[in-house]
């Protein structure tokens, strides 16, 4: 049996150190990075510890900038991305026929490189010299003005990154939604209708009471998923975010580390832990808000 | 559920379903029309999609000369290549690695277990954006950039699908393994001839999931390679529309968009009860 004591923690090695090495230690080392100031990559020195890193970060503007439009995107896609979601799969779950194709079909983006997908989207967008592009012609049918959406004006710009991050995240939601909605116990649903409740209040005083941990659950991870988008931005404007003005914060840490503007591993992990608190707090505002309103 | 199908015994039940069908029938439309696109701009010719100043809806004349650009003019054929070895390796590793730590925690006894396995339930919690930093550097002082093996080595572990497994060994009953240590079965033989096939539909789950994530994983290998020899199909297409096909030649692009596509496409297709119930019990993204 001795031999045995050890057999068990030599199952876990691989996985332990795999995660030692690129878990655990990277992250003791973010916070180290962003103590250590003017650290450069060639020399491996840096000449102070301190929070000039943090104040560096929060004082460029293209900083300010990402986190402009990472809380523009958050608060546009999750509310949205959850509402049609809810719609959806309650109109789902009240059909019988097609429901499956349906399904499937819903369930597509979440399966497509969302990288090759943009590029789709960026060409429905996009205002040529060629052609204005299929939706400024539909904008041109009902008499509007085309307009640039990839390289035009902020807000049209914009608008494209947040239809397209809905229609990135639209799968997982709608997946679990329709789920929860068809795991409710059909005798509640019953018992209501042998007293004529009519099926606004059904879906107010049962369903979604009964689906409320899913729905806490999927604003929770839409919370954190928006606030660290950044590869949907890269996939509609390219990489070059920051001239573009659409550069999120996760692109920002990015942008910090690696690239043209890039190596500055101590500001990109100054604002990579700003954005981690950021989310911590409005995670934790979430689930005190959850706690107070969902039925278990 | 809601309403007994069927019996749409009044105008106002038919009216909510004509509404529900019809919105249902707005958001599938918007779903597919991208993929519609990108498979209708692919086939047109560079002359014909550069001439329709208002883009139809057909194409008049379908070639697969787009095709033929996509893997001749840019390196498309390579990045998928390297996609394919990224991503068969990584699963391979990785299913390998989780098996064996779940296995120890749902069937081997040994002190310090639970207090191990909650730690690494812990660091479930850790973002990746936060660890990708030190790793960047780490991976670059090892000389590993624009290699395989500096790809792979940071996602060969996953705590969740460690958790996952564990949940799914844990189910197989424990008079199993006692009558196999009466045989006198090792405890890998027995993981490998029992606790394996038993739990195979929740490998090839995990093993989907994460194929799903390696042949769309862009920030990562974005990062670590800037060697067009080693670059996945994300890095490939970003590169093909910075300067692929020369001047703006979207069909050939959208050919690489459909061919980059199309495998996760037919994937989901032959497996789609599989990932869809994978993907509610162990799916992020959203």
């Amino acid at each position: 049996m001795e031999k045995d004591q050890y057999k068990g923690w030599l199952y876990l090695l691989p996985a332990a150190l795999f995660l030692a090495a690129f878990l655990v230690y990277p992250l003791v080392d973010v916070f180290v990075y962003s103590m250590e100031e003017g650290y450069n990559f060639a020399s491996q020195k840096s000449y102070g510890t301190g929070l000039y890193n943090f104040s560096y970060v929060l004082h460029d503007p293209y900083f300010l900038q990402a986190v402009k439009n990472t809380f523009v995107m958050v608060v546009i896609t999750v509310p949205l991305s959850t509402g049609i979601a809810l719609l959806i799969s309650v109109g789902l779950c009240s059909i019988e026929p097609l429901r499956k194709l349906f399904q499937t079909v819903y369930f597509l983006p979440y399966v497509t490189n969302t990288l090759a997908v943009g590029l789709v989207f960026m060409v429905l967008f996009k205002k040529t010299a060629y052609s204005d592009g299929l939706i400024n012609m539909l904008i041109n049918f009902f008499g509007g003005e085309s307009v640039d959406f990839i390289d035009g004006p902020h807000a049209a710009k914009m608008f494209v990154m947040c239809l397209y991050i809905i229609w990135v995240v639209m799968p997982f939601k709608i997946l679990l939604l329709t789920s929860a909605i068809s795991s409710v116990d059909p005798n509640y649903y019953n018992a209501a209708r042998v007293d004529g409740t009519p099926p606004f209040r059904i879906f107010y005083k049962i369903t979604l009471p009964m689906i409320s941990p899913t729905l806490f659950y999927l604003i929770i991870t839409g919370f954190i998923g928006a606030f660290k988008e950044y590869s949907n931005a890269v996939a509609l404007f390219g990489t070059d975010l920051n001239s573009a003005g659409m550069n999120t914060i996760v692109g920002y840490v990015y942008d910090m580390l690696y690239g043209d503007s890039g190596g500055y591993p101590s500001y990109a992990s100054a604002a990579a832990i700003i954005l981690f608190t950021i989310v911590l707090t409005i995670t934790y505002l979430n689930l005190t808000v959850s706690k107070k309103h969902t039925y278990y | 559920m809601k309403q007994t199908a069927s019996k749409p015994h009044n105008t106002s039940a038919i009216i909510r379903k004509a509404i529900t069908y019809t919105g249902l029938a707005v958001w599938a439309l918007m779903v597919l029309f991208p993929f519609y696109w990108m498979l209708l701009t692919s086939v047109k010719s560079y002359s014909e999609y550069n001439s329709e100043y208002v883009p139809k809806f057909y194409a008049s004349s379908p070639t697969v000369q787009n095709f033929l650009d996509a893997f001749s003019t840019v390196p498309l054929g390579r990045y998928l290549v390297n996609t394919l070895v990224f991503t068969l390796i990584t699963t391979a590793v990785m299913l390998i690695v989780v098996t064996l730590s779940a296995y120890g925690f749902a069937r081997l006894s040994f002190p310090g277990k639970d207090l191990v396995f909650t730690l690494f339930l812990a660091l479930m919690m850790i973002p990746n954006e936060l660890v990708v930093i030190t790793n960047f550097v780490t991976i670059t002082d090892l000389h590993m950039r624009n290699s395989f093996a500096g790809l792979i080595l940071p996602s060969v572990t996953s705590v969740f699908y460690i958790y996952l497994l564990k949940e799914s060994f844990a189910q197989v009953p424990d008079a199993l393994y006692f009558a196999a240590k009466v045989d006198g079965t090792s405890d890998l033989k027995y993981l490998w001839k029992v606790m394996i096939p038993i739990c195979r539909p929740t490998l090839i789950t995990v093993g989907i999931l994460k194929v799903i994530e390696c042949w769309n994983s862009y920030i990562w290998p974005r990062l670590i390679t800037d060697d067009q020899a080693y670059f996945l199909v994300s890095n490939g297409i970003q590169e093909i529309r910075e300067n692929g096909f020369g001047r703006e030649n979207i069909p050939a692009m959208m050919a690489a968009v459909v061919v980059i596509s199309v495998p996760l496409l037919v994937l989901f297709l032959c497996f789609r009860e599989k990932i869809m119930a994978g993907v509610s019990r162990g799916g992020t993204k959203g």
